[in-house]
Order: C-alpha cells, then sequence, then structure tokens
C-alpha cells in the first residue's frame, strides 16, 4: 500500500509499507488517534492481586451484555394468558403469562438457551458480588482518597444501579418466585407516606400485579439501566486512565511515579486474557449448576407462595432489615404511616447508600488530609477506617443472616423467634464491639510492623547465655522489606486554629473546628508511628549489645540461616544424630 | 508531562530508611532457557489449539444432543445443557489460559516507570479558562439580561411539567380499589384448587383450607369465566383466604365477632398485612398462622393479633355462616382493607 500525502508543499510521494502501517495511517489521517496512541499503548498498570477484583465486575458485565443480547431473542415480556404447550410435561396445559411460557421455551426447547439464561444469571450474581469486593478493596487500601473521590462516587452508583438492575432481571420471568418478591416490592412502595397507592398503581398500569409491570421492568432492563451503566463504567475506566492506578509503596515506588507492566503486551494479553477467564468460568457454571430453576416454582398466583422463599444474594440485607423490625405503624388523622416498612424499605437503604458515598468527605474532613494520594495504605496503617469496613461488614453479615432466619432456624434447629429477636439487639451492639477489637487489631498489627523494624525478624535459633536463660535470635530484615514497612506518611491529629472569636464567644464556624479536632484526635490517638532514624538505630544498638557475648551464627551446622530464606544453602545440611 | 515527575505532587522525604530504588530484573526461566522458551511457545499453542477443539466440541454437541424429551435428567437440566456449557467454558477458559501464559513466560517482563502528573491542570490553564468563559459570558450578556435568562430558567424548568403529566396514563388512580374485595353477602367460600363448595362436616379441627371466592370458577350468562386473566389476578391477590377449624373453646373472639364463625370453622384474609405475600403455614397446636416471606405471625384463635414478627395489624376477618344447602358463605364482606398497609388506610 502506499500513501499519498497532498497537503504539504512537496508533491505527493508514495511510500512502502506494511499493511498494518497503511491501515494506522489510513485511520490516523481521518482520527488523529495517533497522539493519544503514543501516550496510551504503553501505559503502565501496577501488578497486585487486589486490582483484579475490578476487572472481575468488568468482565462479568460484558458477559452479561453478550448473553443478554441472545436472551432477548427468545424472551417475550407480556404477561397476555397463555396455555403452556411446550416440553416440559408438568407444566403443560396450564395457563400463565407468556413471560412465562417463553423463559420455559428458553429453558427446554431453545437449544443452548438454559445455558444462556444460567449463565446470564451467574453472570449478574458475580458482577454484583465482584463490584462489592473491588469496593471493599478500594475502601481499605484508602484507593478513594483524592483525586479519585468522583471515581468512589461513580463506583457506589455502580453498585447500586447492578443491584437494580438484577432486580429487574430477576422479575421477568414472572414465576411464583419472582412474582413473590414484586408483591414484596408492590408493600415497600404502598408504604410510602402519601404517595404510596398513586406510586404503586403507576408502576403496575393498575392494581397489583396487572398486566404492564413485565414489559416496564423489560425496558428498564435491557434499554434504561444498561445503557446508564455502560456511560457510569466508561466514566469510570477514563478516570483511572488519567488518574493511572494506585500502587502500593516498596523500592522505586512514589507518589510521583507509576511502576508495572505496559499495557501493550503484558496487560493487554493479561486482561483480555482474563475476560475469556470469566466467561468461561461462568459458561462452566452455567453449564454445570443450577440456578433459578423457574419450572419448579410455577406461573405467578398472587394466592400462593412456597415455604423459604429468598431473593437473590444481594437483596439478602433488605430482606433481613424488613424480617427484624418491630411491627410498628402510627395512625394519625385517618392516615397510615408504616414504619415498619418505610424505615426498612425505604430510609435506611437510602441512609447507608448515603454513607457509603459520603465516606472519602467525611474522612477527609475529620482527617483534614487534602493531598493527593497515590500510593495505597494498608488497612493496618489506618485502623480507624479498617475497623469502620468491620463494623461495616458485620452489619452486612447479620441483615443477611435476617435475611435467611427461617432456613437457619430449620437447619441449625434454632427457634426463629430467638434468632430474629437476636438479630434486632445484635444489630446494634455486635457491629460497635466488632469496631473496637478490628481497631486494636490493627494497632498491633502496627505494632508488631515495628517490632520487626526494631529488633529484626524470628531466626527460630534459641541462644543459652551464661545463666541458663534462653532468647531467640533475631535478624534484621532486608533493606528493601524495612523501606517497604516504613514508606508511609505519619498521621497528624488535626488541631483546631483557635475555639473562640474575637469577642471570646464561640462562633458556629469555630464549635465545628473544635469538633473536628475531637474527632481527629478520636481517629488518630491510638495510631502508632513508624519508628525514627533515632528509634531505628537506638534498636539496632541494643540488639549488638545483647548478642555481643553470643556465639557468632556463622559456621554451625543448624545456624538457623538454612530456612530463613535469605541465604544459600547449598552444601549446608542439619546435623545428623 | 509524560517523562518528568510532576513538580506539584507530594514528595515526602523517604525516611526513616531512604528509597533503595527498583529491584533488579530477575530474568525467568523462559529468558535464558531455550527449552524453557520452547516449551512455554508450546503450551501456549496448545491451549489455543484445545479451544478450537472444544469450540467444534461444541457444535456437535448441539446437533448430537436432543433437548426437550427428557429435560432434566442430568445434573438437574440437561444433556444438552451439560455439554454445551463444559465445551463453551472450556474453549473459553483455554484462551483466556493460553493468553495469560504468554504474557508471563514470553512476553517482556520489565516493569517500567511512568511518571505521574497532578489531576489538576495547571495554574495558567485555570485562570484561561476561567478568562474564556468569562468572556463567553460577558458576550452571551447573560449577566446583564435578567429578563432573559429568567425567562429562559422559566422556559426549561416548565418543560419538565409535560414529562411529568405525560406519566399519568402510566395507570389509573387508586380510587377505592385497594379498600374492597370482590367478598360480599351470600357469596360461597371454595377450595381454592377446584372450586368445590365447603361443608363445616368436611373440617376436622385443626384442618386448614386455602379458599376463595365461589365467583372464580363460575361463568357469565355467555359462558364465558367471570374472572380470567389480570383481573382474576387483581382479584385475587386481595380475595383469597384461609379457613380453619379449631376447638370452639379455644377461641376467644372480640364481643362483635361472636357470630362470624361456624363451629369453630372461621375465615381470615390469606394476604399479609405487612407487604402482602400469602400466609398458609399453620401451626395446628398453637394457632399460630405465619408468613413464610417476613414471619409475622398471627393468632387465628384470637381474632388474627399479631403475635411475632413484622406485621404491625391483624388479619382482617371474614365473617361467615352456612347458607340453606349446608355450606360456608360470607355473611359479609371485609370489614377493612385486605393486605399491606397504605397511606390513606386510615
Amino acid at each position: 500500500m502506499s500513501n499519498a500525502k497532498t497537503n504539504g508543499t512537496k508533491p505527493a510521494t508514495a511510500e512502502k509499507s506494511s499493511k498494518a502501517a497503511g491501515a494506522a495511517t489510513w485511520a490516523d489521517d481521518r482520527l488523529g488517534i495517533a497522539t493519544m496512541a503514543k501516550k496510551q499503548i504503553r501505559k503502565v498498570f501496577p501488578d497486585h492481586w487486589s486490582f483484579m477484583l475490578g476487572e472481575i465486575a468488568l468482565w462479568s458485565f460484558v458477559t452479561l451484555l453478550i448473553t443478554g443480547v441472545f436472551l432477548t431473542f427468545w424472551f417475550k415480556p407480556s404477561m397476555t394468558d397463555v396455555v403452556y404447550n411446550g416440553s416440559y410435561s408438568q407444566l403443560r396445559g396450564l395457563p400463565m403469562s407468556e413471560a412465562y411460557a417463553s423463559t420455559l421455551n428458553i429453558s427446554f426447547d431453545v437449544r443452548g438457551g438454559l445455558l444462556l439464561r444460567q449463565m446470564h444469571h451467574w453472570a449478574a450474581m458475580l458482577f454484583i458480588a465482584a463490584m462489592l469486593v473491588h469496593m471493599m478493596r478500594v475502601f481499605l487500601t484508602g484507593a478513594f482518597r483524592k483525586p479519585r473521590e468522583l471515581n468512589w462516587l461513580i463506583g457506589g452508583v455502580l453498585l447500586l444501579l447492578g443491584i437494580v438492575e438484577g432486580f429487574a432481571g430477576y422479575s421477568l420471568p414472572d414465576d411464583l418466585l419472582s412474582g413473590t418478591g414484586l408483591r414484596i416490592a408492590d408493600g415497600l412502595v404502598k408504604a410510602t407516606p402519601v404517595l404510596g397507592s398513586y406510586m404503586s398503581f403507576f408502576m403496575f398500569g393498575g392494581e397489583f400485579p396487572g398486566d404492564s409491570i413485565v414489559s416496564r421492568l423489560y425496558t428498564v432492563h435491557i434499554l434504561l439501566v444498561p445503557g446508564l451503566l455502560l456511560a457510569l463504567i466508561g466514566a469510570h475506566m477514563l478516570l483511572l486512565v488519567y488518574h493511572k492506578h494506585t500502587q502500593w509503596p516498596g523500592p522505586g515506588r512514589t507518589e510521583q511515579n507509576v511502576v508495572g507492566y505496559p499495557m501493550m503486551p503484558v496487560y493487554a494479553a493479561k486482561a483480555g486474557g482474563f475476560f475469556f477467564i470469566v466467561f468461561g468460568t461462568v459458561a462452566l457454571m452455567g453449564g454445570l449448576m443450577t440456578i433459578n430453576p423457574v419450572w419448579r416454582f410455577g406461573p405467578y398466583n398472587p394466592a400462593e407462595v412456597t415455604a423459604g422463599s429468598q431473593p437473590d444474594w444481594y437483596m439478602g440485607i433488605a430482606e433481613g432489615l424488613l424480617r427484624i423490625m418491630p411491627g410498628w405503624e402510627t395512625h394519625l388523622w385517618g392516615f397510615t404511616l408504616s414504619w415498619n416498612i418505610f424505615i426498612p424499605g425505604q430510609i435506611a437503604p437510602i441512609a447507608l447508600l448515603s454513607l457509603v458515598l459520603g465516606y472519602p468527605f467525611i474522612e477527609q474532613w475529620i482527617t483534614g488530609d487534602k493531598r493527593e494520594h497515590h500510593l495505597l495504605q494498608r488497612p493496618r496503617d489506618a485502623p480507624t477506617r479498617t475497623a469502620f469496613l468491620a463494623a461495616m461488614i458485620t452489619v452486612y453479615g447479620l441483615l443477611w443472616a435476617a435475611g435467611g432466619n427461617d432456613i437457619l432456624a430449620h437447619v441449625f434447629h434454632l427457634n426463629l423467634n430467638k434468632i430474629t429477636y437476636f438479630m434486632r439487639g445484635g444489630i446494634f451492639i455486635i457491629p460497635p464491639l466488632v469496631f473496637l477489637l478490628a481497631k486494636r487489631w490493627a494497632i498491633s498489627l502496627q505494632r508488631s510492623d515495628n517490632d520487626r523494624l526494631l529488633h529484626g525478624y524470628e531466626t527460630g535459633v534459641i541462644m543459652r547465655d551464661a545463666q541458663g536463660g534462653y532468647t531467640e535470635r533475631h535478624l534484621p530484615i532486608s533493606e528493601a522489606e524495612a523501606y517497604t514497612l516504613t514508606a508511609r506518611e505519619r498521621d497528624h491529629i488535626y488541631v483546631a486554629s483557635s475555639t473562640v472569636d474575637a469577642n471570646g464567644v464561640a462562633a458556629p464556624a469555630a464549635r465545628m473546628d473544635t469538633l473536628r479536632a475531637k474527632l481527629s484526635h478520636l481517629w488518630f490517638k491510638d495510631y502508632l508511628q513508624k519508628p525514627t532514624v533515632e528509634e531505628l538505630e537506638e534498636g539496632h544498638h541494643h540488639a549488638e549489645i545483647e548478642h555481643e557475648h553470643d556465639v557468632p551464627l556463622e559456621g554451625h551446622a543448624a545456624d538457623g540461616h538454612q530456612f530463613d530464606g535469605r541465604h544459600d544453602i547449598a552444601g549446608e545440611e542439619l546435623r545428623q544424630h | 508531562m509524560g517523562d518528568t515527575p510532576d513538580s506539584h505532587l507530594a514528595r515526602p522525604a523517604p525516611e526513616p530508611i531512604p528509597d533503595p530504588g527498583l529491584e533488579p530484573h530477575e530474568p525467568r526461566p523462559t529468558d535464558v532457557d531455550e527449552k524453557a522458551e520452547k516449551r512455554a511457545e508450546r503450551q501456549v499453542a496448545s491451549l489455543f489449539g484445545l479451544s478450537m477443539v472444544f469450540a467444534v466440541l461444541f457444535c456437535v454437541c448441539y446437533f448430537a444432543l436432543k433437548v426437550g424429551n427428557h429435560p432434566t435428567t442430568w445434573l438437574g437440566m440437561g444433556a444438552s445443557n451439560v455439554a454445551l456449557g463444559v465445551c463453551f467454558g472450556l474453549a473459553l477458559l483455554c484462551i483466556g489460559i493460553g493468553a495469560i501464559q504468554w504474557a508471563r513466560k514470553l512476553m517482556g517482563d520489565q516493569e517500567i516507570v511512568e511518571y505521574r502528573h497532578t489531576a489538576a491542570s495547571s495554574e495558567e490553564d485555570r485562570v484561561e479558562a476561567v478568562s474564556s468563559l468569562m468572556k463567553g459570558v460577558a458576550e452571551s450578556g447573560i449577566a446583564r439580561r435578567p429578563l432573559i435568562r429568567n425567562s429562559l430558567l422559566g422556559a426549561t424548568a416548565m418543560l419538565g411539567l409535560p414529562a411529568i403529566v405525560l406519566l399519568r396514563d402510566l395507570g389509573p388512580l387508586p380510587g377505592n380499589d385497594l379498600s374492597t374485595t370482590v367478598w360480599k353477602k351470600g357469596i360461597r367460600v371454595v377450595q381454592d384448587v377446584d372450586g368445590a363448595p365447603i361443608k363445616p362436616e368436611d373440617m376436622v379441627v385443626g384442618q386448614l383450607v386455602n379458599g376463595e371466592p365461589a365467583l372464580f370458577f363460575e361463568n357469565d350468562a355467555e359462558g364465558e369465566p367471570l374472572y380470567e386473566g389480570v383481573r382474576l389476578q387483581q382479584a385475587k391477590a386481595k380475595a383469597a383466604v384461609i379457613i380453619v377449624r379449631m376447638q370452639p373453646d379455644d377461641i376467644t373472639p372480640l364481643p362483635d365477632r361472636k357470630n362470624w364463625g361456624v363451629e369453630g370453622i372461621l375465615c381470615y384474609s390469606k394476604i399479609c398485612t405487612h407487604v402482602g405475600c400469602p400466609i398458609s403455614l399453620w401451626e395446628q397446636q398453637t394457632h399460630h398462622l405465619l408468613c413464610p416471606c417476613h414471619q409475622s405471625t398471627f393468632d387465628l384463635a384470637n381474632n388474627g393479633k399479631v403475635v411475632f414478627g413484622p406485621a404491625a395489624r391483624p388479619l382482617p376477618q371474614l365473617p361467615i355462616t352456612v347458607d340453606s344447602e349446608g355450606y360456608l358463605i360470607a355473611s359479609e364482606g371485609f370489614q377493612e382493607p385486605v393486605g399491606p398497609s397504605f397511606w390513606e388506610r386510615g
């Protein structure tokens, strides 16, 4: 192929070049992509297993798009009554909605249909689970700090949308289980003050269950929410590229650089390969593990329900909240306000989401830290934050267990009512205890880091001194490890600038400032700081004195070096007895 | 900005231990041993080759294995599903594992360094951007002409009205629908499965029967069902009942409910007063009825009172009696709205 460049002063010249270069020139002449590509093709991505969690979410979303498109070819989002005539003999001849009949058709009469359905459902489980775990990783390592707060917000909205998307999809087959889910959703909507009944009638196109909800949720499920998800995932990735990925501290890894493998070829091959691994794993799950066998539940009938009904896992905490709430209802001036539904169904989820989304800003305000951060923190180096997440995980776990209180009672032969009473109290008592425990735990891990820095690592060599006492010999850790352990910042407690205004009266702004200083004190006061140069020298000096009279470690058959992984052990063997 | 560190980024002094710098690169076996390199190359190519085999096998299974006749014989699904899933999964996994093996063993593994820049633009760019914006704002005159600005704001805000009004026909207004059911005086209480009417002597003490109004099984003058499709589902979602027989001595009816039952047989709404699940778990000994969704528990011997769980109101009771042929009928409709609470319920 030849390239003609005619816009210059010289006449067009024909150059010999490869086909690929020709295609690239053709594209660049029209798109000007070389300017961007020259930076991005060798873009550096740091390597760590935990950076893969978000990728699982991304690739399961792609899997959802692919399997979902196939499902739309056969699914009929209609609540029109039909009589089932397909292959599944146990339901043949029964009246049901067209949505349910077409789901049975996909499951039993379309070859590969059941596989696609199960893959779609498994990928949805994986999508939300991976988002949640990815979010916890970002939280624990402080990757949400400036300048990445907006990406944290986008991530939180993505999780919420993922859950909405999951619930909408779960409701489409119009089987007995999903219909029960919609019945509960209807109850939640009806509990909205003032507008509840109207919202319910507008949602269902009339009185529950109506004939519109499946086709409406279908539009939400295949157009509205996926469109939003796609746009937000795009923004999430663009910001990731713009900010460059965070990295763990280590030798040569600083706040100013990013060390890792280039996008082309290593990261492209790894990430691209990982897509196939996620997709393939979902395909194996779809082939081998039954999920949502709607044929066993039967068509939706508002007068029927099965015992042990459970929503998909990510709705478990909403279910738990609903189950442990006491039956409070206010009747006033001819109106009903159902606290028992309104609080767990609407107030609590909004409060929880606001707390999660607002967290980076709350932490920033308390710590007064407004700087950019590109190095990650180990969870132990931010004990209060880590403890907060531990408490949140506890809340989540308790609510999840509460959402399956009937299953727990059945499997473990426990009293259902007692489980519920336990959860009602536990939800307030256990998370604070977990918070305290996790915080102390993190701080003692900090202490063990400092011990390692000051006294070295435990060699396993026991020394006997002249008096017959025994001590374990410690040896200094490597320079790289010592650097990595100390590559964190010292914490500074925020100090209020002035508590009173010119007239000696506490001004509102000053009061907030005092509160901030108090919170900052509570936040940081127990944190351990890394040793100073003097402390390190003191520690090493101390070790030298202590071992002054020790027999030298070298030259003994079992000097402890063989097994510490730091020395060549060729030719050395334990003494034979 | 790509190749030099950004001077605006925080630059904490590495202390108490100075930064020893990047570790030296250690070569992998495949970098120094030609045999290992060849072996890795063969592994990757074999994985890609295997993927092709599984893709072909997928197609063979698609046509060879039938669906439909015995759809749930293998792992609760069917041979076709299992075979297709395994072939497809392995075809994908072989590509994925091959690509990652390629990257790990054969592609360059030298870590490289890229410098960061702050997320913020440079101060000059900011100044220029702000002045451009100000210039644009000034040229539009939006600040100097509040009349235009305010009327435009008003006009765009007003466009929200058509958007909201358009939603009006999403559904009819609730009216009185949530407070009424099809139950009326004289309607027979029948079995929900076959529509058979129930005589008191058909029921033994401790028995629970799922019931519906006989209307759901009746036809109109032209032989068409009175209720079908959506109307049937909507009516059923409110009118489903349960009929229980208890020892008359165990029952403690409210003063105005003394004649609401027949020989210890009482009839209650089946729809939970919490969020509307149909309730059906019956404990004979305690006369408790438990909702399988959120475990609200109602005492049917004590006027459907809530004894446990998140429900706030007792289960509505349907007064029943027997007709001239001795079958159970409603002696009145429900005295209160059934199902979950709503604002206007009172």
